[in-house]
C-alpha cells in the first residue's frame, strides 16, 4: 500500500481533512453506549486489516504533515523533546524498535539497513538517508530519542522504573492534549496522573501501575483514550493555552460540526530490552463531528455517551462549556436504534 | 507465554555444582537484546510434569547470538536443577521465555557497588558486561566461606574491579570498609541468601546510605514442604505434592493462571483468597505485612497453606 500524503495544517488556517478511508479507519473509542475509566488494556499484536492497530506504529496520510507541525512546535519551544540522562539509553532502545518496526512494516517507505553497528536509515516519505553508528550519539544530528521521534507520527514518553514506580523522565510531547513534559519530567505514576478525576478512588491506577510494571519485552499493550478538541490542533498544551483556550469560545450551533473534533489517542506500551524502561507512544488522532456522523452507528453512540457523561470527567476533558451545543447536534443523528458491539463502523 | 524455541548449544560443567548452558536460536537468528539482572524462564519436560524455574542471564546483553545460564544442582529442591544437571545435552530444544528483569540497574547511578554471594552472583556477571560497556565506574565483591563453597567462583572474569571475599582465607568481606568510602551517588546492589541482604540493609543504614540506593534480589525456588489442598470457586479440589508448588498444581489441573517470575517477586500471579481456615505460609516478597497478615491473598509460585480449607477466588 502506497499512502498518498495530505498536504495539511494544523495551526491557523487549520486544511486538516479525513479522506473517506481515514474516516472509515479512525479509531474510534466507545465499544458501548456510555464510559467510565477502566485499565482497558489489550495484547498490542496486530488487528483488523487496514486499522491503526494492524502495524505497531502506525503510518497514514497525516505523517508529512503531522511532522511539519512538530518541527514548528519544537523551533518555538525546545522544551517539548527533554531526556534526563540517565534516558539516553533508553532513547537508543526506542530508536532500534521505531526503526526495526517501521521498516519491516512498511518496506515501501523505510528502509534499514544494519551492519553491525553501523547502521544506515533511509525515510522516504521525508527524504532522510542517514548513516550512523548505534549507542555512538555524536553520529546523529540530534540525540537518539528525539531524532527517531521528529520522524515518529505521536508523542513518545519514555518511563525509568525503580522503587516499583514509573518514572517519565524522557519525551517528546508536542501533540498533547493539556499536559506538559516540562512540568511532569521526573514525577512518577502516581504524581502526573494526580489531576485525573475519579480513577484514584475506582482503584484504577494501582490496576495499571502493576500491570505496567511486570509489562514484558516482546509483548506490546495498548489501549485508546479519548478527549475534545475545538479546531484540529495537535499542539493544545498548557504552555500554548493562550492560543487554544478561546478557540473554544468559537463553537457556534452553525460551525460545530465542523470544528469540534473528537480526539483519540492509540496509547502503546513497550518494554525497551536494552535499558528496561518502558516506551508509551501517545498517537492522537483528529475527526471532526461532521466527519464522525458519517457512520450512523458512530454518531448514536457519541451522543449516547456525551449525553450521560459525568459533569466533572466533562471538565477534565475540557468541553463542559461546549457540550449542550455538541449534544444538541449529535441528537439529531441518533434514531434511538440500537448500537452494534464494539468500535468498528457497520 | 511469551517464549522462545532454543536449541540447547553448549553444557559446560564448571564446578562440581554449577553447570553452564548455552541456549541459541535454531536457525542462528539474534535472540533479543537484554538489559543486565534479568532472567528467564526456562521449560522443563519431566516425565508428565511441565516445571519451570527462572535463572538469570549471565552472557553480555549486547551479544544477541546466545543466552547464557549457570544452574546450581540443589539436590533437595523439587527437580528442576537436577532435570537441567542430568537431563538437557547439547543439540535439545527447550522453550525459554524473553528476557524479564526485576534487577534492573540504576542508570542515574555515579557509581555501582555490585555485592554478591553463592550463585547469587548470577545477575551480575551480565551487569558487569553492560557497565563496561557504558563506561560506568563499578566494583564488584563476592562472599563466601570456603573457596569450595563459592560456587560462582568460576564464572567470575579476572578484571581489576571484581574482588573475592573468602572467609576461610582470612579475608572475610568487611561491608563497612565497603560501604563507607563509596562517592556520593553510589548505589548498591545485592543477590544472595537472606542474611547477606540484610547485613547490607543494616550497614548502609548505619551509614547512612539513602533507602533509594540500595537494592537487592533474593532469588526464590518454591520451597518445598507438606501436602496441601485448595478448593477452587468451583468447588473442584487440587492437591499440592510436597514437591511442587501451588502454580505448578493448578497448571497442572490447567487452571488458567498468570505468572512472570515464579519467584515471589513481581505480583503477577497474586490470587485472591476467598476463604481461609488455617494458615498461608507466605514466602513471597511481593505482599506486605499486613496483606500477609490479614490472608486475603496468595501467591501461588511460592507459597503453600497447612490447616483445614483453603478457598481460592479462581
Amino acid at each position: 500500500m502506497t499512502i498518498s500524503f495530505n498536504d495539511e495544517t494544523f495551526r491557523d488556517d487549520y486544511t486538516f481533512h479525513n479522506s473517506p478511508a481515514a474516516i472509515r479507519r479512525f479509531p474510534f473509542p466507545f465499544d458501548q453506549d456510555s464510559y467510565m475509566y477502566s485499565v482497558n488494556l489489550e495484547p498490542h499484536a496486530g488487528g483488523r486489516e487496514g486499522t491503526p492497530f494492524q502495524k505497531r506504529f502506525d503510518v497514514d496520510e497525516h505523517y508529512v504533515a503531522e511532522m511539519k507541525d512538530r518541527a514548528i512546535t519544537l523551533a518555538d519551544d525546545p522544551l517539548r523533546c527533554q531526556s534526563l540522562p540517565h534516558m539516553e539509553l533508553a532513547g537508543w532502545d526506542f530508536l532500534e524498535l521505531v526503526m526495526t518496526s517501521k521498516a519491516e512494516d512498511y518496506p515501501d517507505l523505510f528502509t534499514l539497513n544494519r551492519d553491525g553497528d553501523r547502521w544506515h536509515w533511509i525515510n522516504r516519505p521525508l527524504g532522510i538517508e542517514q548513516r550512523f553508528t548505534f549507542l555512538d550519539p555524536t553520529t546523529l544530528p540530534c540525540g537518539p530519542l528525539e531524532y527517531i521521534t521528529r520522524q515518529t507520527q505521536g508523542d513518545h514518553a519514555l518511563l525509568d522504573q525503580r522503587d516499583d514506580n514509573l518514572w517519565m523522565e524522557a519525551g517528546m510531547i508536542t501533540s498533547q492534549a493539556d499536559w506538559s513534559l516540562d512540568f511532569d519530567i521526573g514525577m512518577n505514576f502516581y504524581e502526573w496522573h494526580a489531576p485525573v478525576p475519579r480513577a484514584h478512588e475506582l482503584g484504577v491506577f494501582q490496576r495499571a501501575l502493576k500491570f505496567l510494571l511486570a509489562l514484558q519485552q516482546g509483548a506490546p499493550s495498548r489501549r485508546l483514550n479519548w478527549t475534545m478538541t475545538v479546531n484540529p490542533r495537535l499542539d493544545t498544551s498548557p504552555e500554548n493555552y493562550h492560543k487554544w483556550g478561546p478557540e473554544k469560545r468559537t463553537i457556534t450551533p452553525e460551525n460545530v460540526g465542523s470544528k469540534q473534533h473528537l480526539r483519540v489517542e492509540l496509547q502503546t506500551l513497550w518494554r525497551l530490552p536494552r535499558s528496561n524502561a518502558i516506551a508509551f507512544p501517545i498517537r492522537c488522532y483528529l475527526l471532526s463531528l461532521e466527519d464522525i456522523v458519517s457512520q450512523p452507528k458512530w454518531g448514536r453512540r457519541l451522543h449516547r455517551v456525551l449525553r450521560d457523561l459525568p459533569d466533572e470527567l466533562a471538565e477534565y476533558k475540557g468541553f463542559a462549556v461546549n457540550r449542550p451545543m455538541i449534544v444538541d447536534y449529535l441528537s439529531r443523528f441518533d434514531d434511538g436504534a440500537p448500537t452494534s458491539p464494539g468500535i468498528f463502523p457497520d | 507465554m511469551n517464549a522462545l524455541e532454543l536449541r540447547v548449544a553448549a553444557v559446560d560443567p564448571i564446578s562440581p555444582l554449577v553447570t553452564r548452558f548455552r541456549f541459541e536460536h535454531p536457525e542462528g537468528a539474534t535472540l533479543p537484546p537484554f538489559s543486565g539482572g534479568a532472567h528467564v524462564v526456562v521449560e522443563m519436560p519431566d516425565d508428565g510434569i511441565l516445571r519451570r524455574n527462572a535463572y538469570s542471564l549471565i552472557s553480555d546483553p549486547l551479544d544477541g547470538r546466545a543466552y547464557e545460564i549457570a544452574v546450581r544442582r540443589e539436590d533437595t529442591g523439587r527437580g528442576g536443577s537436577r532435570f537441567m544437571h542430568h537431563r538437557v545435552k547439547a543439540g535439545d530444544m527447550l522453550r525459554v521465555t524473553r528476557p524479564i528483569n526485576l534487577f534492573s540497574l540504576d542508570l542515574r547511578a555515579r557509581k555501582h557497588v555490585l555485592i554478591g554471594g553463592g550463585i547469587g552472583i548470577t545477575p551480575f556477571l551480565a551487569q558487569l558486561a553492560q557497565l563496561t560497556r557504558l563506561q560506568a565506574p563499578f566494583e564488584l565483591h563476592y562472599a563466601a566461606r570456603t573457596r569450595s563453597e563459592a560456587a560462582g567462583l568460576s564464572l567470575l572474569p579476572d578484571m581489576p574491579q571484581v574482588h573475592v571475599h573468602i572467609s576461610d582465607e582470612g579475608n572475610r568481606m568487611d561491608l563497612g570498609a565497603i560501604l563507607g568510602h563509596q562517592p556520593l551517588g553510589t548505589h548498591v546492589y545485592t543477590c544472595g541468601p537472606e542474611g547477606l541482604i540484610a547485613a547490607v540493609d543494616d550497614t548502609a543504614a548505619r551509614l547512612g546510605w539513602p533507602r533509594g540506593a540500595l537494592h537487592s534480589e533474593a532469588f526464590l525456588a518454591p520451597p518445598p514442604g507438606t501436602p496441601f489442598a485448595v478448593t477452587l470457586a468451583s468447588g473442584r479440589r487440587i492437591e499440592v505434592g510436597p514437591h511442587e508448588s501451588l502454580l505448578e498444581a493448578l497448571e497442572a489441573a490447567e487452571v488458567p493462571v498468570d505468572w512472570s517470575c515464579r519467584g515471589g517477586a513481581c505480583g503477577r500471579c497474586e490470587t485472591r483468597v476467598a476463604a481461609c481456615h488455617g494458615r498461608i505460609e507466605h514466602n513471597d516478597h511481593w505482599l506486605t505485612d499486613d496483606e500477609k497478615a490479614a490472608q486475603t491473598k496468595i501467591m501461588p509460585c511460592v507459597s503453600r497453606f497447612a490447616g483445614e480449607t483453603l478457598t481460592l477466588d479462581l
